[in-house]
């Protein structure tokens, strides 16, 4: 085990939120055909209850500090809150589109000590990225972006969402991100909206390409281990937890609610009334994800791939229940390993003999 | 030998978690945990006070430790925390304003 796994298990075992996901804003200067929010200020947490919502992290034992929106520079108190957040000593990660980072802004973010910055890349073809973004130039600012923080010494790293709109895009963005020096991540997750609007759904890429994803060398590394069998489930897996959202991590918007992940929209509280501990501690949302292990999982417990599906409990709320499956994720397992989950089995079982019951309304 | 002064880099970040400090440096990503003896001696690490006086009056007297014992370990957790940028050694004091060693 890792000391920062070893961190991780005493965080859960303390029950500390040890890594906190926080927008300070929606707003953003790009308006991405995928992206899950809403870019209206329904009024953001000033600087002094933001600052404040820090201490209070601190306070709690929070050392990873994840800052994002929307963009966090269409804040102008950006630096102030972020200068803060390291006084405070968090050890901070910034995601950003890089548009608005110029060398001043890449220099403070270096002598901050900010940890690493994660840029979104959908296509080294500015016709692509910046169709996707909406925003013309968007491509060649977010690059030089990229070029000014890495010049600076600070950690880079391109986030490649994948989805219909650039699927045959994810190898030159890994070559730009060799090139640059940076580290490379994909991504093939599309969510619903935060309000629960599932519209851009349909922004996922099909399961064919979705497989061809996982068996390519060149992103998952060994292809054999990666898209192994899942071994049966024991004791430990039926009573391990689903992820950490809620147990170590927690997310907070820039208006003050608590969720336990930004991909988990449980309404859990909210920093404007109540303190951060006394919502982490008593919220009965929080504690209620916090109760359930994998065995509590109606269907994914019957499922082989328990153990290593990666079934976001946030994605299956949003399907309707936190204990019920996560379609995308089992598309995930199955395009991985070849083998159907549960869900679908149960699904394509339901399709084949169809509901006991038909209801049908009278014509009037 | 000279007195050696020692500082917290304002380029890492700290918190305690459940008696441990857990460090990590925001230059190379190292992560660290410190011991109560190594937090101590972190703690104290304000630049100006000399760390043979850290040895002496935030190990030896809190944790019951021979001088000649804490002054080897204190010395051998510098050395390496320092390779890695985390805390900052110097012959002379250090005008240093790294804000607190932790918060929680």
């Amino acid at each position: 085990m890792s000391l920062m796994q070893e961190m991780n298990e005493r965080a859960l075992e303390l029950g500390i939120p040890l890594g906190v996901h926080l927008d300070v804003t929606y707003r953003c200067n790009e308006r991405c055909v995928h992206c899950y929010l809403d870019h209206d200020d329904h009024g953001e947490m000033t600087t002094a209850e933001i600052k404040d919502v820090l201490e209070q992290l601190a306070e709690a034992g929070t050392f990873f500090l994840t800052l994002s929106g929307g963009e966090v520079l269409m804040r102008r108190d950006f630096f102030e809150i972020l200068e803060y957040a390291r006084e405070l000593k968090f050890n901070v990660r910034i995601k950003t589109n890089g548009v608005m980072i110029r060398k001043s802004e890449a220099r403070r973010m270096r002598d901050l000590g900010v940890e690493q910055v994660q840029i979104s890349i959908y296509s080294r073809r500015p016709e692509i990225h910046d169709a996707i973004t909406k925003l013309p130039g968007s491509l060649k600012r977010s690059i030089e972006a990229i070029g000014l923080l890495k010049s600076q010494g600070l950690k880079v790293t391109i986030a490649n969402v994948l989805m219909t709109v650039n699927m045959g895009e994810h190898a030159g963005v890994q070559a730009l991100a060799q090139e640059l020096g940076v580290i490379y991540t994909l991504d093939p997750t599309i969510t619903p909206k935060i309000d629960g609007d599932t519209s851009i759904l349909n922004l996922r890429i099909p399961g064919s390409e979705l497989n061809a994803v996982f068996h390519n060398k060149n992103l998952v590394g060994n292809v054999e281990e990666f898209c192994a069998p899942p071994p049966s489930p024991d004791e430990d897996v039926m009573e391990g937890y689903p992820c950490s959202a809620g147990h170590t991590a927690g997310y907070i918007t820039p208006y003050g609610d608590v969720f336990p992940c930004v991909q988990f929209p449980l309404p859990s509280g909210n920093v404007r009334r109540q303190k951060f501990i006394d919502i982490w501690r008593n919220s009965p949302e929080l504690n209620e994800v916090r109760s359930i292990r994998a065995k509590d999982l109606p269907v994914c417990s019957t499922c082989s791939h328990v153990g290593t599906c990666s079934r976001c409990p946030g994605l299956a709320y949003m399907e309707g229940n936190m204990r019920g499956p996560s379609s995308a994720d089992c598309e995930k397992s199955f395009q991985r390993t070849g083998i159907p989950s549960a869900n679908m089995l149960r699904k394509a079982h339901a399709s084949v003999h169809g509901p006991l019951i038909q209801i049908q309304p009278l014509a009037v | 030998m000279s007195e050696k002064y020692i500082a917290r880099s304002s380029q890492i970040a700290a918190r305690m978690l459940g008696g441990e400090m857990m460090v990590m440096s925001a230059v190379d990503s190292t992560f660290f945990t410190l011991n109560e003896v190594a937090t101590a001696i972190w703690q104290a690490a304000d630049g100006r006070t000399p760390l043979t006086e850290i040895v002496a009056r935030n190990v030896c007297d809190e944790f019951d430790v021979d001088l000649e014992t804490a002054r080897r370990d204190a010395q051998q957790f510098v050395d390496e925390l320092s390779q890695h940028g985390i805390l900052m050694v110097s012959d002379h004091p250090l005008d240093v304003s790294s804000g607190p060693a932790e918060a929680a």
